[in-house]
């Protein structure tokens, strides 16, 4: 077989260097033939979700207008007046012709109980979410793959089992309980801790401006991220740790380990890119729930983005605004979950041939 | 074949590195970026307190709801109505000692002897806050506004709905000419705007008066900042006719958590928190510099039974349960509800025992049954009324029906109020021992189901006004749907005779001890019915630091409550304490807070450092 080969390989070696710019580009229309479907897809996808938007939320029990006027003193002329304000005395396939119309511009439509316009209203909420769930995704992604290795690496040893369980007991706290617990100890202090972060919101809104303001964000931002990495970084640790536990049989580690690398570089160079594809679907996944945020902390720390939006839009229903949000959850999943795919390739040249 | 394994193992091993090597640099550098303003930031806020003793005091409100809108044509969460209480005067206000009408931007009023016309003197010291005098000309120009265009009307135009024409033949004269005679018009909670502001707003369904601020009124307090689930801002109305009210700023800070309001009560950080649960009530009780205020509430809490729902042109819907339209079914049901035992264990004792429809708070209008009328707990006699009305109980001890069926009902159930299950199983277990079954119903929106009739009893609960029109008009023929098919601004589909005869008379009655009488006279004609069975009076459990607020006034005066008030009374009236001039309600640190951030901040970057330093030493020996 050695010899079979040998003729090939060292043609190979030959016309590699020669011929440098020849294979990348035949690696290149793979590459974009691969691209362009995924590109295709994330398309037609984000195309069904505009649809179904529609018609998802129509399903949802309950009129909007009663809904938004209970126990308020209202009249009959004036519910008829807010069914014509929000269109819903229209029949059903005209009000998706004019979602659908007004949707290809751009336009969300308004939103019933705040009265503006639905992209507004998102884009009032959407930094403060980004803001909050991306810094805690981005933590908690790079904790547990870290913890995970380290797991991996000596797994059975007291640091693994200490991990492990300890992400374990995190990952299956109430994210609302946790953040109570951490409010109580220290947004108020208990005993000889002082209450060193405020109780909720995202500013003390006493007037900051400049760097000043955004210490003052910063300072809001240490509770809920700590609660959303506490409770998340399992996932990622887990995933990493079983991965390169699948990766750790492989015959290339003991060559590596012959050819006199030292262990953390066995790790680091040749089991830990290896077992990166599954835990880096996990983290693509965890930024396409970025958008969506986290209804149950934001609703403890009080934090103005678009997970209480949601909820408070679905209450009603609000229709246009849930259905707003859902076209920009799914197209955040959409668009996480083509970056994955368009980087897959690129992690491991397997994919896409 | 060695050779095959590793050419793609190669660039395969270099590429994920690096981007696993990005991936940590960047957690990395959002834990320091996190971590060291976060520490450096705890000096910000004991910053913002020391300005804060030149500020002034301020008082903060911890709020949940959010604003659905600041234009009081729009507005319709009790959230923004109330704020709007404080930022624009109404024509008439109501007494914080017991809810009668008093004088507010209107100091005096009559009506013709025709009853058609009302003519209201309007108030010569009240300026908006922009330096413009307030006049009869704006609230005209309010009213005319809410009648020609439908969209300035989605708010308050039940108010306006019978007006004729609104004129003001001098700034200082309002006259109101009515369609036909109508007993509210001393309880027109509708908020005057200026006109030379609102006149140049274009789509009153799309103005939302959150642009600019100051917003330009004349209540006590001028709204002077808002963000969106965030926080309202408001400074005291300098000029304002009545007085100055004493604190330097009122803030409503959003707390979308109860318990997390609570935290931020005990710590300081806000001064009065609204809508407590019993434990929080509890557990605040013991608190130093707290107040835990349990008053009396505006809602009644109730049972209502289907009577069959229909529609004015007479078609019937729903699938309500025939036997509920037996009279002697729905005696025998209420009288097995121990209200007591509900006051007690489920509401724990912060709770009133339903009589009539309308709470005892407003005494004026408060009606309760007596003697043989009432029907007081008493399971035998329930069981005998079931007996003597032909509903028997077979071999296995359950109900029949005319039918000949067991009697098994359904009640709606707010998924969203605990109270509601609690009573639910109550109800179970009571009516299971006169052998009628019950299915609770819990769902997140009960709004579908009831217009659309399909339930047999529900949990219902309104908040009353002082003026109970809105809340008696509820139970008239004609507030029915039109046809099934629409919604109606009914409550429970009643429809009774005796009952819509009595609302008419007592909406045209300008004498108040008379119109009091009907209205009592509609309350006990509608608990003869027994299609609304009033089984508490929830209590308003809210708490405040006293710290902060030195005093503050109640309403009713006696023992009431402080949030949702008819009027601007508390706010209005809160003095601040002594102590808390200064405090500003800041989170201020203290600086062993500083310190310990700091030094968190100094670990987390340290270990970032070492970190990276031992990356690279590993990369180092990698090379040699």
């Amino acid at each position: 077989m050695t010899t079979a080969s040998t003729p090939a390989d060292v043609a190979r070696a030959e016309k590699a260097p020669a011929t440098d710019g020849a294979p990348r580009t035949g690696v290149g229309t793979g590459y974009l033939r691969h691209a362009a479907g995924k590109l295709g897809g994330a398309l037609v996808s984000l195309f069904a979700v505009l649809v179904t938007s529609f018609f998802l939320f129509r399903i949802l029990p309950g009129d909007p207008v009663k809904a938004m006027t209970h126990g308020i003193p209202t009249s009959a002329e004036q519910l008829a007046t807010l069914r014509r304000q929000f269109g819903l005395d229209l029949p059903l396939w005209q009000q998706f012709a004019d979602y659908c119309a007004k949707a290809l511009g751009g336009d969300l439509g308004t939103s019933f109980q705040f009265r503006a316009p639905v992209g507004e209203l998102i884009a009032a909420k959407l930094p403060a979410t980004l803001l909050l769930t991306g810094v805690a995704v981005v933590l908690y992604s790079a904790l547990g793959l870290w913890l995970g290795t380290r797991s991996a690496w000596r797994h059975g040893g007291r640091g693994d089992r200490l991990n492990t369980g300890l992400a374990l007991t995190l990952w299956s706290v109430p994210s609302f309980w946790l953040g109570l617990l951490l409010i109580i100890v220290f947004s108020v202090g208990v005993g000889p801790v002082p209450g060193l972060f405020p109780t909720g919101g995202m500013e003390s809104g006493t007037g900051e401006t400049g760097f000043a303001y955004v210490l003052d964000v910063a300072h809001h931002l240490v509770l809920p991220v700590v609660t959303l990495v506490a409770v998340g970084y399992a996932q990622t640790l887990l995933v990493m740790r079983s991965s390169l536990l699948d990766e750790m049989g492989g015959d290339y580690l003991t060559t590596a380990r012959a050819k006199g690398l030292k262990d953390d570089e066995v790790r680091r160079r040749h089991a830990v890119p290896n077992a990166l594809l599954p835990t880096v679907t996990m983290v693509f996944i965890n930024l396409g729930h970025v958008a969506a945020g986290s209804i149950l902390v934001e609703t403890v720390f009080s934090w103005p983005g678009l997970g209480g939006l949601f909820y408070q839009a679905l209450s009603v229903p609000d229709l246009p605004l849930v259905q707003g949000l859902f076209v920009v959850f799914a197209g955040a999943m959409i668009l996480m979950n083509l970056i994955a795919d368009l980087l897959y390739p690129l992690l491991d040249p397997r994919v896409g041939r | 074949m060695v050779m095959v394994t590793k050419v793609p193992a190669r660039p395969r091993s270099g590429r994920p590195r690096r981007a696993a090597r990005l991936l940590l640099a960047a957690g990395l550098t959002t834990a320091s970026l996190t971590a060291l303003p976060a520490a450096t930031a705890t000096a910000a806020p004991a910053a913002a307190a020391e300005d804060g003793k030149s500020g002034g005091t301020t008082l903060t409100v911890a709020v949940s709801q959010s604003i659905d809108s600041l234009s009081p044509f729009l507005a319709q969460k009790l959230t923004s109505t109330s704020i709007h209480r404080l930022a624009y005067e109404y024509l008439t206000n109501y007494d914080p000692k017991d809810a009668r009408t008093v004088p507010a931007f209107a100091t005096e009023w009559s009506s013709s002897a025709d009853k058609l016309t009302w003519t209201y003197r309007i108030r010569e010291d009240s300026t908006w806050s922009d330096g413009k005098p307030a006049t009869a000309e704006d609230a005209a120009w309010t009213f005319n506004k809410m009648m020609t265009d439908p969209n300035a009307a989605t708010a308050n135009g039940s108010f306006t709905a019978n007006f004729a024409e609104v004129t003001a033949p001098d700034a200082r004269t309002l006259v109101i000419r009515l369609k036909k005679p109508q007993a509210t018009m001393t309880a027109l909670d509708v908020p005057i705007v200026p006109k030379h502001v609102w006149e140049k707003v274009g789509d009153f369904s799309k103005f939302n008066n959150d642009r600019q601020f100051p917003i330009v009124g004349n209540g006590p307090f001028v709204i002077t900042d808002f963000k969106v689930d965030q926080y309202i801002k408001l400074k005291p109305n300098k000029t304002f006719w009545r007085g100055a009210p004493k604190f330097d700023e009122l803030v409503f800070k959003y707390y979308k958590d109860g318990d997390a309001a609570v935290a931020a009560l005990q710590k300081g950080e806000v001064s009065f928190v609204p809508n407590l649960t019993p434990a929080q009530a509890a557990a605040l009780k013991t608190q130093k510099d707290i107040k835990v205020n349990d008053a009396p509430g505006r809602r009644f809490y109730a049972l209502a039974t289907n009577p069959g729902a229909r529609a004015k042109d007479g078609r019937t819907f729903g699938n309500g349960h025939p036997a509920l339209l037996d009279p002697a079914v729905r005696k025998a049901l209420f009288l097995a509800v121990d209200r007591a035992t509900l006051v007690d264990k489920v509401f724990q004792g912060h709770a009133v025992e339903g009589e009539g429809y309308l709470p005892p708070r407003f005494g004026s209008y408060f009606w309760k049954p007596e003697g043989a009328q009432r029907r007081g707990y008493d399971p035998a006699a329930a069981a005998k009324t079931l007996d003597d009305a032909g509903y028997r109980k077979n071999g296995d001890g359950k109900r029949l029906g005319k039918d000949g069926r067991p009697l098994n009902f359904r009640i709606l159930c707010h998924a969203t109020d605990p109270n509601d299950k609690a009573v639910g199983k109550y109800l179970q277990e009571w009516w299971g021992e006169l052998g009628i079954g019950l299915t609770v119903e819990c769902l997140d929106s009960v709004s579908d189901p009831w217009v659309k009739g399909d339930y047999d009893l529900a949990f219902d609960g309104w908040s009353v006004n002082p003026d109970p029109d809105y809340v008696l008009s509820i139970h008239t023929c004609g507030t029915l749907p039109a046809t099934p098919k629409d919604t109606g601004a009914t409550d429970n589909f009643i429809c009774d005779e005796e009952f819509d005869s009595l609302y008419a008379r007592q909406a045209v009655e300008y004498d108040t001890a008379k119109r009091a009488d009907l209205v009592k006279r509609m309350q006990s004609r509608l608990y003869d019915t027994g299609y609304m069975n009033v089984m508490a009076y929830p209590n308003a459990l809210e708490a405040y630091r006293t710290d902060r607020i030195a005093s503050i006034t109640t309403m009713p005066e006696a023992a009431g409550n402080l949030w949702g008030q008819d009027g601007y009374w508390s706010w209005w009236s809160a003095v601040p304490a002594a102590s808390a001039a200064g405090s500003g309600d800041g989170s201020g640190s203290s600086a062993a807070g500083v310190a310990i951030g700091v030094g968190a901040a100094v670990v987390v970057v340290a270990g970032g450092l070492l970190l990276l330093r031992t990356r690279r030493r590993a990369t180092a020996d990698d090379r040699e």
